[in-house]
């Protein structure tokens, strides 16, 4: 049974593409079928975080239009044969996203895979709510900033009212990804703290990601940052967040920290 | 409250008068400007707006001004406050006792009824509950961003950072209960306080709050 996976934030620039990018080749790694879907319709970015902006040839929007079969413009990564792109229109705008068009595309997709990461683009508007839709599981990638926070409260009010989950009375399952963390930043106070997130939000921690040079590097060389060197910190990051995803148990650790105390302070957050 | 009248150099020049008489009339009081009979746009109400600053009137809201002419950077709309006699202007003049007649509203009608309305989740930024018929109790926080408007008591057992209005429909016995004050406004049957105004020992404390004529009385809960 495929599930639908939808990251997401609110406020830009936080890191949901990468994250959607990352968590994408982080399951397909572990060999389940995977297609990460772009909804940013006329900004799109994650053909070129996953190095495969010279092979679109469809887009989603074509897909929903009728010019194209879903299999023509699904294009599968030349590193892992479990991962796939389904990219969205740089030409377009959102408005060429409708409701029936994206359903109809997730539908199709669902039969096909195991995993379906939507990448919503930012904002609370039409794109927004069409990638949450479908969703079964919410990723909200939130920055350690009070902005970033505020937003990410208001999108999971929106994924507790606007989705099909929502409106069928059940309840959506959320979790919070906090991306670009220092711990030393926020030891000094010119981050908020974990604790001080989790307490805001109130939803379990699916992962931390820290800030990282890594990052930056893995998008300009097109590759998801677990495939660009899985051993560097954010990478780890990520592939333990992807494990908790599929519903492993693992221990938190906070980059930049020391490892057994943070298992038995974080452990018991853990998704 | 101010309601300001046209035309506004004539209106200021009155204020400046009875700021010169009294003063410290207006220093440290958050004033809410009513702009309802007031026919101006929005270039208009932020050079009113400018002039006030001048003068260290501290506008918290606006009321009665249509969408049209709110603008970013201008205080929030706001509905269904009361003018507070101690703003009030002295019939000194009968110009002025005109302004004081157009001041006072109609008392609003309290409704009784033992409703409650209980929230078992954290009201998030951006989401609204109104509840006029009685009380609203959250389980949960109450997210920067968000509002409770109650007829009755505001009961949040989480941390305010949001709004909460109490007594909504004119009920000056209704209050606020919080486990941690991190608010943005509050406001019990339509006196407010924003949090600037908030004494800054009561932030992050567990709080309750009640009206005393026309002020907001806080006090720590433990």
């Amino acid at each position: 049974m495929a599930k639908v996976v939808v990251v997401t934030s609110g406020k830009g620039g936080v890191g949901k593409t990468t994250s959607s990018a990352a968590l994408g080749a982080a399951l397909a790694q572990r060999g389940e079928k995977t297609v990460v879907v772009d909804f940013d319709v006329g900004l799109r970015n994650l053909d070129l975080v996953m190095g495969a902006e010279r092979r679109v040839v469809y887009d989603i929007v074509n897909v929903i239009q009728g010019d194209a079969k879903l299999p023509q413009a699904l294009i599968r990564d030349k590193r892992l044969d479990t991962l796939f792109l389904l990219p969205a229109s740089q030409t377009r705008d959102k408005d060429s996203l409708t409701a029936e068009g994206v359903e109809q595309v997730m539908n199709d997709l669902k039969r096909h895979f195991d995993w379906i990461i939507c990448d919503s683009p930012a904002g609370i508007e039409r794109g927004a709510t069409l990638a949450m839709r479908h969703a079964d599981v919410a990723v909200v990638v939130t920055n350690p900033e009070v902005s970033s926070v505020r937003d990410s409260d208001r999108i999971i009010g929106l994924l507790d009212s606007k989705t099909e989950k929502a409106e069928l009375g059940e309840r959506m399952e959320k979790h919070l990804l906090l991306t670009r963390y220092d711990a030393v930043r926020a030891e000094r106070g010119d981050m908020l703290k974990v604790d001080d997130v989790l307490e805001i939000l109130s939803i379990p921690l699916l992962g931390i990601v820290p800030e990282s040079m890594d990052v930056l590097k893995a998008s300009n060389i097109g590759a998801p940052v677990t495939l660009a060197d899985s051993r560097s910190a954010p990478a780890l990051a990520y592939l333990d967040a992807a494990r908790r995803l599929a519903g492993e148990t693992v221990p938190m650790t906070i980059p930049g920290e020391k490892r057994g105390l943070l298992g038995k302070i974080f452990g018991r957050r853990a998704a | 409250m101010l309601s300001p009248e046209l035309p506004l150099d004539d209106w200021l020049a009155r204020l400046d008068d009875l700021a010169g008489r009294s003063a410290g009339f207006f220093l440290e009081r958050p004033i809410v400007l009513d702009v309802a009979e007031l026919d101006i746009d929005r270039t208009q109400l932020k050079e009113l707006l400018a002039e006030l600053a001048n003068r260290n009137v501290r506008i918290m809201g606006i009321e009665g001004g249509r969408p049209s002419i709110m603008g970013p950077g201008m205080p929030p709309a706001m509905r269904g406050g009361r003018p507070a006699p101690d703003v009030e202007v002295p019939a000194a003049e009968p110009a002025q006792a005109a302004e004081k007649a157009a001041e006072v509203l109609p008392e609003a009608q309290p409704i009784r009824a033992p409703a409650s309305m209980i929230v078992r989740e954290p009201v998030r930024s951006g989401q609204s509950i109104i509840f006029p018929e009685g009380d609203v109790t959250v389980i949960g926080s109450v997210a920067s961003g968000a509002e409770i408007i109650a007829g009755g008591s505001v009961h949040i057992y989480g941390t305010l950072r949001g709004r909460a209005l109490a007594g909504s429909v004119g009920n000056a016995g209704a209050r606020i209960f919080c486990r941690r004050l991190e608010a943005e406004l509050l406001a019990i049957d339509g006196v407010y306080k924003t949090a600037e105004d908030m004494a800054p020992d009561l932030r992050g404390q567990a709080v309750q709050l009640w009206l005393d004529g026309d002020s907001i009385k806080a006090e720590r809960l433990n």
